[in-house]
């Protein structure tokens, strides 16, 4: 057991300052009082300008919040959370309205640079040497709360496709949000859900118009940076009739001791013959090693196939966190529709993960698919929960499930828990679940052959979500294994 | 002359019980060594203590390899000095192209060594003139490590390994279990190819056979954790014909 123990001492010695992320930028910021009532919510609607239908649409949901229990149901622990004790909205101060990248304070700016991404780029990108026939990526960086800078606005405009904070969209677009916000998920769906509408600081919004295929990936970079603040983004993505988009999140935050909520939503609406690809790397801050602080990350993440032959598929590489409670979801409404989940989620040190999917098939011959790839170690636990269902009037769904976990070491553990509904005889659903131990004997093959136990570990884990990380858009995926083996290298050393 | 490899009064525990009693052995280079010897005499024991496999105790004598403390290196360490264990059951390790392992593993070594590190067009050169030159299709290399590879193909892929590796001391592990015939003169047939002044061998096996393909300079007959009788290839033979048991009573 002595090359499985030593990673096992390694794991052990994760460190609060290996978390490579960790910094503050010191900027003013214009903070909400602490504590949530409906003068916290008024506040919030202030602050962002919004109509008035929007402060009712969020105040409704606060008084149903108020009767909600938090739930208890998923496999993980912690403290309860005194929502009085939180700040829930905090922006920093602009120095002047933003015209250009230039104005951005440089604070920002480095931090940015610090994360590794590229809103300095974007002037490269803008066009001053951009090589030809590059791909293109669009950012709307998300700082905090608020929106700081929205690129690429003129060519996704040129091809009708609307991609801008959602604050925005509120008083631009106010018709398109009103009739998609909430439907996906509605404002009664789940404890943090119904928090989020009543307080959602800021998100993205997208539109693509029937029969456009947006011209570039549409990528935010979500930041947690004030002390205490709770972060409750709402991100809205509608692919109109026969269109395509790709969207791709991936998030850091700084170190800290308290612990920190964060409560997202995301809809995701595609009509006939349209397609949403949605791809998100989380890497937050996941406590020390004793458990101590990391972020709180209860997420709700539904797609709503609502047209004919439409396909939502979500992948995702977790591996941050202190706490991880998200499900991206598929609802099948439309026949022929189709739904993917493809994950990879790591948990390391005192982490706890609880994740998976649900696909709802109420279509006609609607499929779905689910690959699950689990990785615990440290004295981690890491679940899969899933529901598969068909309704009565989903002849001829099927679906496909493999939920894969990987241990390393003897601390940590790894749960399956799939729910699995057939109301529909013609309904075909797999389910295949596999759990391993990353074996001694692997180890040390690859050793014998000159890798370092961590390279060692680094690439057996590569192997071993292979399948997920081939569904990541090119972009995402270098990034992706480097998370990886990063996550690891803070395990093994 | 420092001897390549040079093992001596090796005394090795796993959990409380003592597998090895004090066992020499001195390898020279060019030469090829056999170990024969019934089951549970110790021959595996030896070669993953060469290699550094841990969850063993070295409780006595040490190993010398071109003079410096082999036991005071990690397996990774030893591995690119130029210690190679070609094993008995290579392992699978899903999801990962061969041809990858190959090439981050050789560049590994090449970097513990100082070296620079091959660029991909330059390995795949060299990978597929090594492949070629053992009969190993190309379409091997792109398969998951020994991922559903028949018993003859994990050992050509280790002998394989070997050739890119170019180790100055090659263990080789039961090489010939579960392989036919046609399989085994194959693989001899790679090792054979690789044998050269400066390179040298340590065959283990049970069966005289295999040693019709790779004929050793010198075989060593272990017992109980000892080398109760060393000689020529003519011991081998001599085994065959007499069987191990003579020696049970020796040790």
């Amino acid at each position: 057991m002595a090359a499985v123990q030593e990673t096992v001492d390694r794991v052990r010695q994760i460190d609060v300052d290996q978390y490579r992320y960790g910094f503050e930028t010191l900027i003013e910021s214009d903070k909400a009082p602490k504590g949530l009532s409906e003068d916290t919510v008024r506040f919030i609607s202030a602050k962002k300008n919004e109509p008035a239908w929007m402060l009712e649409w969020r105040l409704e949901a606060y008084r149903r919040w108020l009767t909600m229990t938090e739930p208890q149901w998923a496999r993980v622990n912690y403290p309860k959370i005194d929502y009085q004790d939180l700040y829930y909205y905090s922006a920093p101060k602009p120095k002047k309205t933003i015209g250009s990248l230039d104005e951005i304070d440089p604070d920002i700016l480095k931090t940015y640079e610090k994360l590794g991404i590229p809103l300095r780029e974007v002037e490269v990108l803008e066009g001053v040497v951009r090589p030809e026939g590059q791909r293109k990526i669009a950012v709307d960086a998300v700082f905090d709360s608020v929106s700081v800078a929205t690129t690429f606005q003129k060519e996704l405009k040129q091809a009708g496709v609307i991609f801008m904070p959602i604050s925005e969209a509120i008083r631009e677009h106010p018709e398109l949000v009103k009739k998609y916000l909430g439907t996906v998920v509605p404002t009664s769906d789940n404890y943090f859900a119904t928090l989020n509408s009543a307080v959602f600081s800021d998100g993205s919004f997208v539109y693509v118009p029937p029969g456009v295929r947006c011209p570039m990936e549409l990528s935010t970079y979500f930041r947690i940076n004030e002390r205490n603040t709770g972060q409750f983004e709402r991100t809205l993505i509608i692919a109109d009739k026969g269109s395509y988009v790709s969207y791709l999140e991936g998030c850091t935050a700084p170190q800290r001791d308290e612990n920190q909520l964060h409560a997202a939503v995301v809809e995701l609406v595609t009509h006939d013959d349209a397609e949403i690809k949605y791809s998100t790397v989380q890497n937050w801050y996941p406590g020390n090693s004793e458990g101590k602080g990391g972020i709180y990350n209860f997420v709700t993440k539904r797609g709503d196939c609502r047209g004919n032959n439409s396909k939502i598929s979500w992948t995702q590489v977790e591996t941050g966190s202190a706490i991880t409670w998200k499900y991206p979801s598929c609802i099948l409404r439309g026949d022929n529709s189709r739904g993917e989940f493809y994950s990879i989620a790591i948990s390391n040190g005192h982490q706890q993960v609880d994740s998976g999917t649900k696909m709802i098939h109420l279509g006609k011959n609607t499929t779905s698919r689910i690959i699950s790839k689990g990785i615990a170690a440290g004295v981690s636990q890491n679940t899969y929960r899933g529901l598969v269902t068909a309704h009565r009037k989903a002849t001829g769904a099927r679906n496909f499930t493999a939920c894969d976990s990987l241990l390393i070491g003897d601390k940590c553990g790894a749960h399956t828990v799939p729910y699995v509904e057939a109301k529909n005889s013609s309904a075909l659903f797999e389910h295949e679940a596999t759990t391993s131990k990353i074996s001694e004997d692997v180890l040390f093959y690859c050793v014998q052959r000159g890798l370092s136990q961590e390279e060692a570990v680094g690439l057996v884990v590569n192997g071993f979500v292979k399948d997920v990380l081939q569904q990541l858009p090119m972009e995402f995926a270098v990034e992706a294994q480097k998370l990886i083996s990063i996550s690891l290298e803070g395990s093994v050393g | 002359m420092t001897a390549l490899l040079e093992v001596k009064d090796l005394k090795v525990r796993v959990e409380e019980r003592e597998i090895l009693h004090g066992l020499s052995l001195t390898v020279n280079p060019g030469e090829v060594h056999a170990i024969m010897g019934p089951n549970g005499s110790g021959k595996s024991t030896l070669s993953h203590v060469i290699a550094g496999k841990p969850g063993y105790e070295v409780t006595g004598g040490e190993i010398l390899f071109k003079g410096e403390d082999l036991l005071e290196m990690s397996p990774d360490e030893r591995a690119a000095k130029g210690v190679f264990l070609a094993f008995q059951y290579p392992v699978e390790i899903p999801g990962v192209a061969t041809m990858n392992f190959l090439h981050v593993a050789l560049n590994a070594q090449r970097k513990a060594r100082g070296e620079s590190q091959l660029t991909t067009p330059e390995f795949l050169k060299k990978a597929y003139a090594a492949a070629a030159s053992l009969n190993i299709p190309r379409d091997m290399l792109k398969r998951g490590v020994n991922v559903g590879f028949s018993g003859g193909e994990k050992k050509r892929n280790e002998i394989l390994q070997m050739a890119l590796f170019e180790p100055a001391v090659c263990i080789l592990d039961e090489m010939d279990s579960g392989l036919d015939i046609d399989a085994l003169r194959v693989a001899a047939d790679g090792v054979n190819a690789l044998r050269s002044q400066g390179r040298a061998m340590v065959v283990i096996t049970h069966y005289q056979r295999l040693l019709n393909y790779i004929v050793p300079d010198f075989v060593h007959v272990m017992s109980k954790g000892r080398v109760v009788k060393s000689g020529d290839k003519e011991l081998a033979l001599e085994l065959e014909a007499s069987g191990y048991a003579q020696f049970e009573d020796a040790a």
